[in-house]
């Protein structure tokens, strides 16, 4: 394929690009916000494996507590974001596929790997 | 190591479907790259293709692809990039259309210089009068010290060349022209650095660069398009962020 053959066919090129801008500084945001949130990860690991690990005993920590949840929803969201943008950008320079159509398409993956993010959270909060 | 007496020059032939010519030319003490062209042309072979005007450094049109990696051949010495036995490979630059053997074509690297909006739109004077009175502009000031950083480009296309992205992405402006236009987004004088910074946004724009700077390890004029492509996006970041935009 020719680099001619890959060109995008912006309707509005303006937005076209403010938009590709968004994307852009998403997927930063969620960087800086995946970056803390693999060191939180990690220390709860550290704390969580001492003296063992036990099903009842992630339970009991995980059960009814908001603040736990929120965290790794919060986590999810921006890992199924940021993975999803970051597959988009590597898509467009190997096999050619931009337009709006795929970023409509990537947006949605990006949320749906979110939501079983989410959804596993969830089970062990509920 | 002895100094091979001949050098085996292949030198690309036709358009972008050509092929290799060989070529053997006299090895000499001091000699560049643009010298064996020359000497290929005047000596060898009278229809080979290439583009050269100042022969020191300064007008940008001498660049090709010499082993594998741009370069300008006039400021080139053969002893630094030739083979073991002597061997030297000749292409047009790399990421543009081939008009025939040496010779790109130019015309999108420039076409781009003009989408990224790499031409001064003075604030004072609009329609090209001449403003009532000098700018004053400090020259240690932040914003004049990123403009002078990235000032000194001639548009040889050695970095253009050198960037894989712009392989991958037809539409990519490129280094030089984002390094352009971040010395005029900095140039207080400007008037028209919210349309720049339209133009510069996005997948075509600053934002598909992956800071990887093949540019600027590759730049003959030692600039920094890589650091220049930083600044556009940390601009662009925070003028999106808070709604400047
Ligand atoms: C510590 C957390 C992380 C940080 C700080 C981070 C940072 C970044 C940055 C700065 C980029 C842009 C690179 C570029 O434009 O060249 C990027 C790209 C990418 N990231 Fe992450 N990331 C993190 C975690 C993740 C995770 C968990 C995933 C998988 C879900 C992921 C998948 C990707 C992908 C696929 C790309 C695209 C590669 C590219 O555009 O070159 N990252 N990341
Ligand atoms: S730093 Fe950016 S512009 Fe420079 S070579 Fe790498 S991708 Fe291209
Ligand atoms: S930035 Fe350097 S390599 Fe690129 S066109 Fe300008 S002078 Fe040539
Ligand atoms: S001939 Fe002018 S820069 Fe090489």
């Amino acid at each position: 394929m020719s680099a001619s053959d890959r060109r995008d066919t912006p309707e509005n090129p303006q937005r076209r690009a403010r938009a590709q801008t968004h994307l852009w500084v998403a997927q930063r945001l969620t960087a800086m916000v995946l970056g803390l949130a693999v060191l939180v990860h990690l220390a709860t690991i550290l704390v969580a494996v001492r003296g063992g690990l036990s099903a009842a005993e992630i339970l009991e920590r995980t059960r009814g507590n908001g603040a736990w949840l929120a965290f790794y929803a919060v986590f999810a969201l921006a890992a199924g974001l940021h993975g999803a943008i970051g597959l988009r950008n590597i898509a467009a320079e190997t096999i050619g596929l931009r337009g709006r159509g795929a970023d409509l398409a990537w947006l949605a993956i990006g949320l749906l790997t979110a939501a079983f993010g989410i959804r596993a959270a969830l089970g062990l909060y509920a | 190591m002895a100094e091979p007496a001949c050098l085996k020059v292949s030198v690309w032939r036709g358009g972008a479907d050509g092929h290799f010519a060989r070529y053997e030319v006299p090895a000499r003490e001091n000699q560049t790259v643009l010298d064996v062209v020359t000497h290929i042309q005047r000596e060898l072979d009278p229809s080979l293709a290439y583009r050269f005007a100042c022969r020191v450094g300064m007008c940008g049109s001498c660049a090709m692809t010499v082993n594998g990696r741009a370069r300008w051949t006039c400021r080139t010495h053969v002893r630094k990039v030739v083979g073991a036995g002597g061997e030297l490979e000749l292409r047009p630059l790399a990421n543009l259309p081939v008009i025939r053997d040496l010779a790109a074509d130019l015309s999108p690297f420039f076409d781009k210089w003009q989408r990224a909006k790499g031409h001064f739109e003075p604030k004072d004077a609009p329609d090209g009068a001449v403003p009532e009175d000098f700018a004053v502009v400090p020259p240690g000031s932040k914003a004049r010290q990123e403009a002078d950083a990235g000032i000194e480009c001639i548009g040889c296309g050695v970095c253009y060349a050198s960037c894989d992205v712009v392989a991958w992405n037809g539409d990519y402006l490129g280094p030089a022209a984002l390094n352009r236009a971040w010395t005029l987004v900095n140039d207080v004088r400007d008037g028209a650095c919210a349309q720049r910074l339209d133009a510069v946004a996005g997948d075509a724009g600053c934002h598909s660069c992956h800071s990887t700077q093949s540019c600027t390890e590759r730049c003959p004029k030692n600039l920094d398009p890589s650091a220049a492509i930083a600044g556009l996006k940390r601009r662009l970041f925070w003028d999106t962020l808070l709604g400047r935009r």
